[in-house]
């Protein structure tokens, strides 16, 4: 440190950074394709921040007072809108709610115009959940406002992705070194690549399993081993992931049956008896009970999944956080 | 950088800081102690460990407060440096509470402490204890115990180092131009 002596020469050196300094500078979060893992570890750490908030008797803190948010939900949702609203709440944020049914866009009006009306009441950040992937990044170009994407396409879904990390880094310590089966419909699936994505930045070996009609061989290239045996792997790993197969994106049969998914990719007692004692089985939700987890399993001592929900509202409230802080 | 106390100095603050204290601690209600992070928890922190010693009788609850998210200033801030949690673990209604900073200027750090703290419950009474009163007051708050006084310019700023998160002991005075910017 500078002694009294010398203070003059060392006026023009920039004073010392702080202790674990890193400042967030992005206005968007539109997906973890383009965040450093420092960036990734620092949303976490500000949810961690959240936690406690949601423990007091106020469950409230001004940090967005005198700001509107906007949920623009241009495909349904129950459990990300409503805890983006409430994550929002906690926050102060006014928040206004957009619904593509019954809204201007059955009228016709475009996705870019929709937003921009909106922004013009004022709006400081929009969270968009939108059937076509790529459309937070291109709005995130076009306005001034923030952007959080909230699903788009078959593309991303950030937040998900950052509260199974969030969970996995509270239940098991750590992310790095650890291996994560993401079972089930891959090529349908924003949860799965923005999974993949984030757990790879952060050290996390991936296999992804499902049947070959659902696991395009294509997704090796970000990083991950493939398996068509749900069996094999079960010793192996850490967590277990098991995605939603969605029905609504299929635009022919995929597979035979739901039995015979269920029989080949499903979790049930006896798979989770193969596995590591301690291993952890998420589920994004919503669960087709009975097709890709039996109630046993999904309401077991190893099932996170109601604690992925209560995590999630931390992991949002940090996004909504830091993107307002983001702005310039 | 000037130094305006040596680590000794700040010993004979920190001591007659503690004794103003220790004259008016109740007898008959809860005590907490919350420091306001990060230099108003170490203070806190070395306050509460020499209460506790000299009154091991005394139930001393001790907490610490992160007040970003409360400050008037926060949307002229650029970026989101890291916010640490809050942690006040215990119910401070009809609780004596001693709120904790390095140093006192404007009043708007303890502003808005005492904002988050109302977002906690009803204390009985709260207090306010600092290592150092600058002078410089933008709000009606003033200390209730005050280790050292010392006069600075406008548009200066004293920095208080503790060796717990410094590596060494003192009070300095900053050009405005020359401190971080938080």
């Amino acid at each position: 440190m500078a002694k009294k002596a010398s203070s003059s020469t060392r006026k023009t050196k920039p004073p010392p950074a702080e202790s674990g300094a890193f400042l967030w500078t992005r206005k968007d979060l539109v997906g973890l394709d383009e965040l450093s893992a420092e960036e990734i570890v620092h949303i976490l750490d500000t949810a961690e921040t959240f936690k406690e908030v949601s423990t007091r008797s106020i469950k409230k803190v001004p940090a967005l007072r005198g700001k509107v948010v906007a949920l623009m939900f241009f495909e349904d949702s129950t459990r990300t809108r409503m805890s983006f609203e409430l994550a929002a709440s906690r926050l102060s944020a006014d928040v206004l709610l957009f619904t593509s049914r019954g809204s201007s866009v059955t009228k016709g009006e475009t996705t870019i115009d929709t937003v921009r009306n909106v922004e013009a009441m004022g709006v400081d950040i929009f969270v968009i959940r939108h059937g076509q992937s790529g459309a937070p990044h291109m709005l995130a170009r076009k306005v001034a406002a923030s952007i959080i994407n909230a699903g788009d396409g078959q593309h991303e879904h950030p937040t998900q992705a950052l509260l199974d990390v969030f969970t996995i880094r509270q239940r098991l310590g750590r992310l790095a070194g650890l291996k994560i089966a993401v079972v089930g419909d891959i090529a349908h699936s924003r949860v799965a690549r923005s999974n993949i994505i984030g757990l790879r930045k952060l050290g996390a070996e991936v296999v992804v399993v499902g049947p070959p009609t659902l696991v395009p061989s294509a997704i090796r290239a970000m990083g991950c081993e493939i398996s068509h045996s749900l069996d094999d792997i079960l010793p192996q790993v850490d967590v277990i992931n098991m995605l939603r197969v969605q029905f609504e994106r299929f635009s022919s049969n995929l597979f035979p049956s739901v039995r015979e998914y269920s029989r080949l990719y499903g979790m049930n007692a006896d798979r989770l008896a193969s596995c590591r004692k301690d291993v952890l089985i998420m589920h994004p939700g919503p669960i087709n009970r009975g097709m890709e987890l039996t109630s046993e399993v999904a309401d077991g001592p190893n099932s996170c999944i109601l604690q992925q929900v209560t995590n999630g509202l931390a992991v949002r409230m940090a996004v909504l956080y830091l993107v307002s802080r983001g702005r310039t | 950088m000037r130094r305006k106390l040596t680590a000794e100095q700040v010993q004979v603050a920190l001591d007659r800081l503690y004794r103003a204290i220790e004259k008016q601690l109740p007898s008959d209600c809860r005590v907490a102690v919350i420091g306001i992070r990060t230099r108003g928890e170490t203070l806190a922190d070395r306050l509460v460990k020499r209460l506790r010693r000299v009154h091991p009788q005394l139930d001393i609850a001790h907490g610490v407060l992160d007040i970003t998210f409360y400050r008037d200033d926060l949307s002229r801030l650029r970026g989101a440096p890291l916010v640490r949690a809050t942690e006040i673990d215990f119910d401070i209604d009809d609780t004596w509470v001693l709120l904790v900073d390095d140093v006192l200027a404007t009043g708007r750090s303890v502003r808005a402490a005492l904002g988050a703290l109302h977002d906690f419950g009803r204390p009985k009474v709260i207090r306010l204890a600092v290592l150092i009163d600058r002078g410089g007051r933008e709000l009606p708050i003033a200390a209730d115990f005050v280790g050292q006084k010392l006069s600075a310019a406008p548009g200066t700023r004293i920095q208080v180092k503790f060796r717990e998160n410094d590596g060494q002991e003192g009070v300095f005075l900053n050009k405005k131009n020359e401190t971080p910017a938080r």
